[in-house]
């Protein structure tokens, strides 16, 4: 089948980006190089076409319920605005998607959700409404949206787009008046402050030539986005969340809330917090510069005891970390444990998950 | 057009090797390099290990992934570049210069089966 294109690919094709299939589509990896990019992000401003990414609506007299059912976290009585961030589970705990509740109004919801998941999450979406009196829409193809991230974001995205954002705070939106449907939220995956914006195709394209012209802002492609999001230990469904991975796995316990009375999962959650999981995602450090990739083998004592998610030689600290899912009886900080890369093994011992702080304004 | 250097012998898996005498020199070419991006680690095996024509000898490491380093010819390491274990990033400043390991050749007539510069400039140019 062939991929899906994003409403910017002839512009990164101008741009003579590296191009690449991700989740169906045919997205940038790289303008420049990596490197590049991630400091642009983590020092001044870079901008992501995220059109990929898939928007679902959710309206109607049950909808603040029915996402409820649905979603991990709780939107009761979340003011208009504001975004939460959580997953869809299996009844077995095992993960949908993780994905961003926006409220927009009163049981009106907007639900972000990953590009390689959308049939898979529509389908799931549908099939558990029955019962509630909702209006559900499948939005993934209307909406484009670019992620404006970096310390500069706020003055690129006032002055250059023409797009008041300054009062907006950490995890909140506000529906733009120059489109219908438009959306800005102080949000991202950076681990840096940003915003990430959602229009129509032919919106997008405005401000993302408004940026190009501009300057200031650095087209950045997903293989920086993969690099700065992992430094900070945000999770990417597929690595670090599956649907053999659940959240307690993950470490992501808290944007699960077993005090509502119910969603789907619910139960299993609560049984993993109770019993304990066998297996836990930790963060590995080597003393070597080798690199740990996804799906590389970790060990005690010549043992396997589970496997790297996501690794890197991070850009911002120097260091070759990993994420891996690990037996939970190694789980502790400090535990020594080794990797397999190629045909040596090298020395390693588990740290925290978060490589490199996060930069948020709140 | 890739950037190609006369006098060279290349391989298909895109590793050069400049010969002096019975030594060769053997890198990664700058087709190589551009195609991976930032390197951030080069895994090399140590002086007195054999390799063998068509083998992993170890891998060049990017960013995003790792490839392996096949050797275009049989020997013994004689040498390995030390500079690339604190800057790996000079095989992107230049790859011809910042050869990866000397290996003293078991055998000469391997080198026959290698492309010479026009042909691997031709095969690299096919390839976009």
């Amino acid at each position: 089948m062939e991929n899906k294109r994003t409403c910017l690919y002839d512009k990164h094709v101008e741009l003579k980006a590296l191009i690449s299939p991700f989740g169906g589509f045919d997205m940038p990896i790289q303008y420049s190089t990596i490197v590049d990019e991630h400091r642009a992000v983590r020092n001044a401003c870079g901008v992501f076409d995220v059109s990929h990414m898939g928007e679902v609506t959710v309206r109607g007299k049950d909808a603040e319920r029915y996402v409820n059912h649905i979603f991990t976290n709780d939107v009761r009585g979340m003011e208009n605005g504001k975004v939460l961030y959580g997953m869809m589970l299996y009844e077995d705990g095992g993960t949908v998607d993780d994905l961003l509740v926006y409220k927009m109004g009163e049981n009106d919801f907007f639900l972000v959700i990953n590009a390689s998941n959308i049939e898979k999450d529509w389908e799931w979406i549908q099939k558990n409404a029955d019962g509630f009196d909702v209006e559900l829409c499948n939005r993934s193809d209307y909406y484009g949206q670019i992620a404006v991230q970096g310390p500069d974001s706020e003055n690129i995205v006032e002055q250059v787009l023409g797009l008041p954002c300054s009062e907006l705070t950490f995890y909140t939106a506000k529906a733009l008046a120059c489109e219908e449907g438009m959306i800005i939220s102080r949000t991202g995956y950076t681990g840096e402050d940003g915003f990430e914006i959602y229009a129509s195709h032919g919106m997008i394209r405005v401000l993302w030539d408004k940026l190009m012209a501009d300057g200031r802002c650095k087209p950045c492609g997903l293989g920086c986005r993969d690099t700065l999001r992992f430094e900070v230990g945000l999770p990417l469904y597929g690595d670090e969340l599956s649907e053999d991975i659940s959240p307690v796995m993950a470490g992501l316990a808290m944007f699960c809330k077993l005090d509502k009375p119910e969603f789907i999962g619910r139960d299993a959650l609560a049984a993993q917090k109770a019993d304990g999981v066998s297996r836990k995602l930790v963060g590995i450090e080597l003393a070597d510069k080798a690199i740990p990739r996804h799906g590389y083998e970790v060990l005690k004592d010549g043992v396997v005891i589970g496997e790297v998610t996501t690794g890197y030689h991070t850009i911002s600290t120097d260091k070759s970390v990993c994420m891996a899912l690990i037996d939970s009886a190694y789980a502790k900080l400090d535990t020594e444990v080794e990797i397999k890369i190629r045909k040596k093994v090298f020395p390693g011992k588990v740290v925290r998950k978060r490589f490199y702080d996060k930069h948020y304004k709140k | 057009m890739a950037k190609v250097i006369e006098g060279l012998y290349y391989a298909e898996s895109h590793e050069f090797v400049r010969v002096e005498g019975d030594y060769g020199y053997i890198g990664i070419t700058d087709y190589a390099q551009n195609a991976l991006g930032n390197v951030v680690y080069v895994d090399m095996p140590e002086v007195d290990d054999d390799v063998t024509a068509g083998e992993d000898f170890g891998a060049v490491e990017s960013v995003k992934a790792a490839s392996d380093l096949i050797s275009p010819v049989s020997g013994t390491v004689v040498e390995v570049n030390e500079a690339l274990e604190d800057t790996p990033e000079l095989i992107n400043q230049d790859a011809f210069e910042n050869w990866i390991i000397k290996v003293e050749l078991s055998d000469k007539s391997e080198l026959d089966s290698l492309m010479d510069a026009k042909a691997y400039g031709e095969m690299c140019d096919n390839e976009h």
